[in-house]
């Protein structure tokens, strides 16, 4: 078992012939992704890295019978990208593409609620079911097969935390790096319950940052629903306070967003909190072999 | 990207969100020109600069004739304004604004930033003008009165009654206010606004209501769409140093240590930057060469920690997804033949070929090169040669 993909989850890669979706396609079929198709305007009916290119989204799903879809869309058309998705009844968009603007990115979440597709990023490494099923940019070597699953919002943070659980010896049910945009897909909350529920998964590695609330919000969760041990980190305790101009975004939340706030409402909530990302692995053998 | 007061009334102006008159002045005879223009027996000298609080810090007089409005721009222009979002070290005003009095009968805020939990817009109004709105927040945040605007459909007549009933405006200033906060609403919306704040929004003695201050920010993602509001960039506002390695795709921002860092990603930046702090040690700087470290952006980082004279070495963590972490090793060696790395570099590369980059290293036997096997490690080895071990 694993969350959300595994071994037979159809993909199609929009924007799938262009330099960054090509190269990243092409190690994700390597790892033994079911890439099923592409699309890319303006090139239907050709054929790139062995798999069909259509001109949208509904004829690659009518044809390949999708589900998922990787996204590389350029900023600029992301938008539009994960609106045409949803309307095409895919049920999981995961984008990659880093520097949308906000205001899209909004849009187009809300469209996918309404369809009911589930969506990933933007600006993350994307997801891996470890030995099955890569859809992202991550390394796929360092994970190894194994019980833990890991959320984090920062892509390098996601490898090191993985790989860290796998040099104790532990391995990697799923990993998703949700990325850290002001609006995001699935976060925190949603993942932990999956997680919960999956029986493979023994123990959750939970990596946040500073800014917003997610983490907040996922310690309340965590206290109430997850009875699994969860190990967290908190990225940029020693960050020097937002030179940002304006503290508004702070006053609607009704959060600092610091480091140390964080931490203090996850360890009130019963997660196992180290002060440096070198001690995740240590803490899960730890958690784990009481 | 943030701009200046002046720049976002010439916004608000197009958008028919009412703000007194005023033109921006570089120099003092400028400033009493402008005054000129305006007439009128009384103007407010206003210090342009990307910070709050001007008004406590001085940055902010009223003239009553034009020899006041002379002095005060000579006393405004060139001073280094000190505010509570300045930092210590100020910020050197090099432009004022001359605007018109307003006869203000009450002051008000109103405000609009993204609501990141609701995903969508929230409208901020309060009674507490020219107060900083982060007090008030902290200590009555039932003073703030927050409205979401869901973008389907749209700012409509009812979140503008919403507000106004919220503020206790009396009946005959109520549609007034409704077209104030419907056009600001379209301001935040049409230019990809990432906060916008009006504080104080005046009240005057006929009853309309008059953006006395305009501060907005602006969604770096979407400036590609707006090349008016782009070319409103003030770089003299901007870090210089930060300024030169966004120019090389590099992320960089000072801080007070002697540990200098270059991490690949921005989570795996700050988490270098807390286990230096985890072991003792104290972080030189944040720098995030981001996705496609190479020998020229390596060198590029390594010229830009060490104009930090307190840095006395550097930490170099780099997780190697796709980018192979041989490539990067090479690049290292490389890039120490472009600058001159006159302190002990510690090196930590782990994630894809992480083995073959050890050999590389060891094999190029630089002597202010340190290999480390792991994160820790790395951060142990850093703080220690910093204070001289």
């Amino acid at each position: 078992m694993s969350i959300l993909i595994d071994k037979n989850t159809k993909v199609i890669v929009q924007g799938f012939t262009g330099k960054e979706g090509s190269f990243h396609a092409e190690q994700c079929l390597a790892y033994g992704t079911k890439i099923v198709g592409g699309v890319t305007p303006g090139k239907g009916g050709t054929e790139h890295l062995g798999q069909p290119v259509f001109d949208t989204v509904r004829e690659a799903v009518v044809a390949t019978g999708a589900t998922v879809s990787m996204v590389f869309v350029p900023p600029a058309f992301v938008g539009d990208a994960v609106l045409e998705a949803a309307d095409a009844g895919i049920e999981l968009a995961v984008i990659i593409t880093e520097g949308s603007p906000v205001r899209d990115m909004q849009r187009a979440k809300a469209y996918a609620v309404k369809k009911g597709m589930k969506t990933i990023g933007p600006n993350c490494p994307g997801i891996i079911t470890a030995e099955e099923c890569k859809i992202g940019i991550m390394p796929g070597s360092i994970f190894k097969k194994g019980n833990i699953g890991l959320i984090s919002k920062s892509g390098t943070l996601t490898y090191e935390g993985a790989n860290q659980v796998c040099n104790e010896g532990f391995g990697i049910t799923t990993a998703v790096g949700i990325g850290g945009d002001p609006i995001i897909g699935l976060s925190y909350i949603q993942l932990l319950g999956m997680f919960e529920a999956d029986p493979e998964t023994e123990a959750i590695v939970m990596i946040g940052e500073i800014g917003g609330d997610l983490e907040i919000q996922a310690a309340k969760y965590i206290k109430e629903h997850i009875k699994k041990p969860v190990v967290a980190f908190i990225a940029g305790q020693s960050a020097p306070k937002g030179k940002r101009m304006g503290h508004a975004g702070a006053i609607v939340s009704g959060s600092a967003g610091t480091a140390a706030e964080k931490m203090e409402a996850l360890s009130n909530a019963g997660v196992h909190v180290v002060k440096s990302p070198a001690e995740i692995g240590t803490k899960i053998a730890e958690v784990l072999k009481k | 990207m943030n701009i200046h007061e002046y720049q976002a009334k010439e916004i608000f102006k197009k958008y028919n969100v009412p703000t007194p008159n005023g033109y921006v002045a570089f120099t003092v005879e400028e400033a009493v020109e402008n005054a000129k223009k305006l007439g009128g027996s009384i103007w407010v000298v206003k210090a342009q600069i990307h910070a709050g609080g001007r008004g406590l810090g001085g940055g902010v007089k009223l003239a009553r004739s034009l020899d006041e409005v002379k002095t005060l721009a000579n006393e405004i222009l060139g001073m280094t304004l000190v505010t509570h979002q300045t930092g210590p070290a100020g910020k050197l005003v090099q432009k004022v604004y001359i605007e018109e009095g307003a006869d203000i009968a009450d002051e008000l805020y109103l405000g609009i930033v993204l609501d990141r939990a609701r995903e969508m817009p929230v409208i901020m109004a309060s009674r507490e003008g020219g107060m900083e709105i982060e007090k008030v927040a902290a200590e009555a945040p039932e003073k703030i009165i927050k409205v979401a605007v869901d973008p389907f459909i749209g700012f409509q007549a009812f979140h503008g009654r919403e507000l106004a009933y919220g503020l206790g405006l009396a009946k005959e200033e109520i549609s007034s206010f409704i077209k104030f906060a419907a056009a600001l609403y379209k301001v935040y919306m049409e230019n990809d606004a990432e906060m916008i704040e009006i504080n104080p929004l005046v009240k005057t003695k006929s009853g309309a209501f008059i953006a006395l201050d305009g501060k907005m920010g602006f969604d770096d993602n979407a400036l590609f769409r707006h090349p008016d509001i782009e070319a409103m960039r003030d770089e003299s506002e901007e870090n210089p140093i930060e300024r030169e390695a966004s120019g090389f795709g590099l992320s960089y921002v000072k801080l007070d240590g002697n540990v200098g860092c270059m991490v690949n990603g921005a989570g795996l930046a700050m988490g270098t930057m807390d286990t230096i702090n985890h072991v003792g040690g104290t972080p030189a700087n944040f720098l995030d060469v981001g996705g496609g470290a190479n020998a020229q952006t390596v060198a590029k980082g390594f010229e830009i920690i060490l104009k930090d004279p307190n840095v006395k070495s550097i930490f170099v963590n780099i997780f190697g997804g796709i980018v192979r972490c041989d490539r990067i090793a090479n690049g290292i060696l490389e890039a120490t033949k472009l600058v001159d790395v006159h302190v002990p570099v510690i090196v930590r590369l782990d994630g894809t070929n992480a083995k073959e980059a050890a050999e590389i290293l060891k094999n190029a036997n630089i002597k202010n090169i340190i290999t480390a096997s792991d994160l820790n490690d790395g951060a142990i080895k850093a703080v220690a040669a910093a204070k001289g071990n």
